[in-house]
C-alpha cells in the first residue's frame, strides 16, 4: 500500500483534511510520507491516539534516528536546542515542573482580572481607531502576548521583535539557515533578559526560576534560557490564533454566536472554549514520536524505532468519542478533547490559555454586538502550512 | 466512591481543578495534585469521573 503524502490539505477553513477522516473510518492506522521521504505510522483514532501518547514506550526525543520531523527548518531548531517538550522522563519531568507552579489554576484565576482589564483595553483602543480593522492586530495577538510577557517578566515594548521571529520560527516553509536564525536572535533576547533578571529580579517567572534555580546552580542556564524561549512562542501564537480563528468560526455561526453573546453563564463560555479547541484543533500537523519498543496497536506493531504522527485533529473528530462530531456545538461534552494534547507532554500553559479564551469569547461579541466580518470569507488567508493553523489577518467591521 | 491520587505521576496540568475544584487542589509549590476529599458525595461523581478521565498523566483512580 502507498503512504499518502503529510500532512494533508484540509477541505475547509475549519475541517480537518476529508483524507485524514477516510483514513480513520478506514484503515485507521496507516503509514505516511514526510517532506524527507520518511514513512511514520499514523494514528487516527480517538482511543488509540490517548494509548500512544500516553504510552511509556513511545519517546519525543528529537535527537533518535528515526524521529518524524515536521520540516527541515523545524529539524534544525531542534539540533540546536533541545527544549523539555523533546525529552522523556525524568529529565522531562524536571524541566517541566520548574515552570507548573506558573500556570496553577487558582494563579490563572488570580490574573483574570488583569487580563478582563487589558482586553477591554484593547477593544476600546480597536473602537477608537479604523472601522474596519484588523482583529488578528488589534486583540487576537496583543491579549495573549501582553499575558505572557507579565507572566515570564519580558517587556510588552519588545513585541514586535518576538512576534517576527515566531513567525519565521513556526513557518513550515522558512529554509533551515533562516529558522536557526531566528531562533539564534530569539534565544539571544532571552538570554540578555536572563542577565538582567540576575541584577535586579523582578516578580515574574524568569526571575523566580534566577533566584531559585539558576543561582543554587539546580538549573544550567542553557536550559533557563530555552525554557524561557519556549513559554514566550508557546504562550501568544497558539492563543491568538484560537481567538482569531474561533471569532471567524463563530461569525459564520450566527445562532451560536447569538447564545454565546447573550450567556451570563461561565460554565457554557468554558465550554465553548473547549468545544472550540476541539472543532478547531489549531495544532494540525500531528504530534511526532518515536517508538522505543515494539508496540501493538489495532493488530498492527509498530517497531522499535520507527516514527509516530499522532494527528490530535482527526482524533477530535473521531465519531466514537464525539457523536455528529462535525457540527460546532457548544453544549456537547468536550471536555475530554485532545487539542492540548495527552499524556505527560500535555501543554503545560493550558490553564492560562483557558482563562484568556473565557475572558475573550465573554466579552469581545457583547462589548461589539454589531461585530461582523469586513470581507468575504473567500478573502481570508489561512495559515495551512504553518505548524500553528489559523487566519494570517481578520478584518472586521461593527 | 473511593478517590485515589499518584502525585509522583501527576504533570500539573490543573485539569483536575479546573473540572472538580472541590475535589482536588494543586501543591503551589509544584502543581502537582492534591486530595481535598476522598470520599465525594453523589452530587461530585460526575465531576470527579471526568477529571479522572481528561487527567493527561492518568494519576488519579476512582472506585465506585
Amino acid at each position: 500500500m502507498s503512504a499518502p503524502s503529510y500532512p494533508m490539505r484540509r477541505g475547509g477553513p475549519f475541517d480537518p483534511p476529508p483524507q485524514l477522516a477516510a483514513v480513520q473510518s478506514g484503515d485507521r492506522l496507516i503509514r505516511v510520507t514526510l517532506w524527507d521521504g520518511s514513512n511514520p505510522w499514523l494514528i487516527t483514532g480517538y482511543d488509540e491516539v490517548r494509548a500512544i501518547l500516553s504510552d511509556e514506550r513511545v519517546s519525543v526525543d528529537s535527537d533518535l534516528p528515526g524521529y518524524p520531523h515536521m520540516s527541515a527548518g523545524s529539524a534544525a531548531r531542534r539540533r540546536r536546542a533541545k527544549m523539555f517538550v523533546n525529552m522523556d522522563k525524568s529529565e522531562h519531568r524536571r524541566v517541566r515542573s520548574l515552570v507548573t507552579p506558573d500556570f496553577l489554576v487558582k494563579r490563572m484565576e488570580r490574573l483574570r482580572p488583569q487580563m478582563q482589564r487589558a482586553l477591554d483595553g484593547f477593544i476600546d483602543d480597536m473602537l477608537a481607531g479604523p472601522n474596519p480593522a484588523d482583529l488578528v492586530e488589534a486583540i487576537a495577538l496583543p491579549l495573549p502576548s501582553f499575558a505572557i510577557c507579565e507572566l515570564l517578566g519580558v517587556p510588552y515594548s519588545e513585541r514586535e521583535l518576538f512576534h517576527g521571529l515566531s513567525k519565521t520560527i513556526i513557518s513550515g516553509r522558512t529554509p533551515p539557515v533562516e529558522a536557526v536564525a531566528a531562533l539564534e536572535t530569539m534565544l539571544d533576547f532571552m538570554a540578555g533578559l536572563v542577565d538582567a533578571k540576575e541584577k535586579d529580579p523582578g516578580d515574574d517567572m524568569i526571575s523566580r526560576l534566577v533566584v531559585q534555580q539558576l543561582r543554587p546552580g539546580t538549573l544550567a542556564r542553557e536550559d533557563l534560557v530555552n525554557t524561557a524561549q519556549l513559554m514566550l512562542l508557546g504562550g501568544h501564537e497558539t492563543t491568538a490564533n484560537m481567538i482569531a480563528l474561533g471569532t471567524l468560526a463563530l461569525l459564520q455561526h450566527p445562532g451560536v454566536l447569538a447564545e454565546v453573546r447573550a450567556s451570563d453563564d461561565p460554565k457554557l463560555i468554558a465550554n465553548t472554549v473547549e468545544e472550540l479547541l476541539r472543532w478547531l484543533s489549531i495544532l494540525h500537523q500531528g504530534r511526532r514520536r518515536i517508538a522505543l519498543a515494539d508496540i501493538e496497536i489495532g493488530g498492527t506493531v509498530i517497531r522499535a524505532g520507527e516514527g509516530i504522527v499522532v494527528a490530535t485533529d482527526i482524533a477530535n473528530r473521531d465519531p466514537a468519542a464525539f457523536p455528529d462530531p462535525d457540527t460546532l456545538d457548544i453544549h456537547r461534552k468536550a471536555r475530554h478533547q485532545v487539542g492540548f494534547g495527552f499524556g505527560v507532554h500535555q501543554c503545560v500553559g493550558q490553564p492560562l490559555a483557558r482563562m484568556e479564551l473565557q475572558v475573550v469569547y465573554s466579552t469581545l461579541y457583547r462589548r461589539i454586538p454589531t461585530l461582523a466580518l469586513a470581507v468575504g470569507l473567500d478573502d481570508i488567508e489561512f495559515k495551512h502550512d504553518n505548524v500553528v493553523y489559523g487566519v494570517s489577518e481578520l478584518p472586521v467591521t461593527w | 466512591m473511593k478517590v485515589t491520587v499518584y502525585p509522583a505521576k501527576c504533570v500539573g496540568s490543573g485539569q483536575c481543578v479546573g473540572i472538580a475544584p472541590e475535589v482536588f487542589d494543586q501543591r503551589e509549590e509544584d502543581s502537582t495534585v492534591v486530595l481535598l476529599q476522598e470520599s465525594p458525595g453523589a452530587d461530585l461523581a460526575a465531576v470527579t469521573i471526568e477529571a479522572a478521565d481528561v487527567c493527561p498523566a492518568m494519576a488519579i483512580m476512582v472506585e465506585a
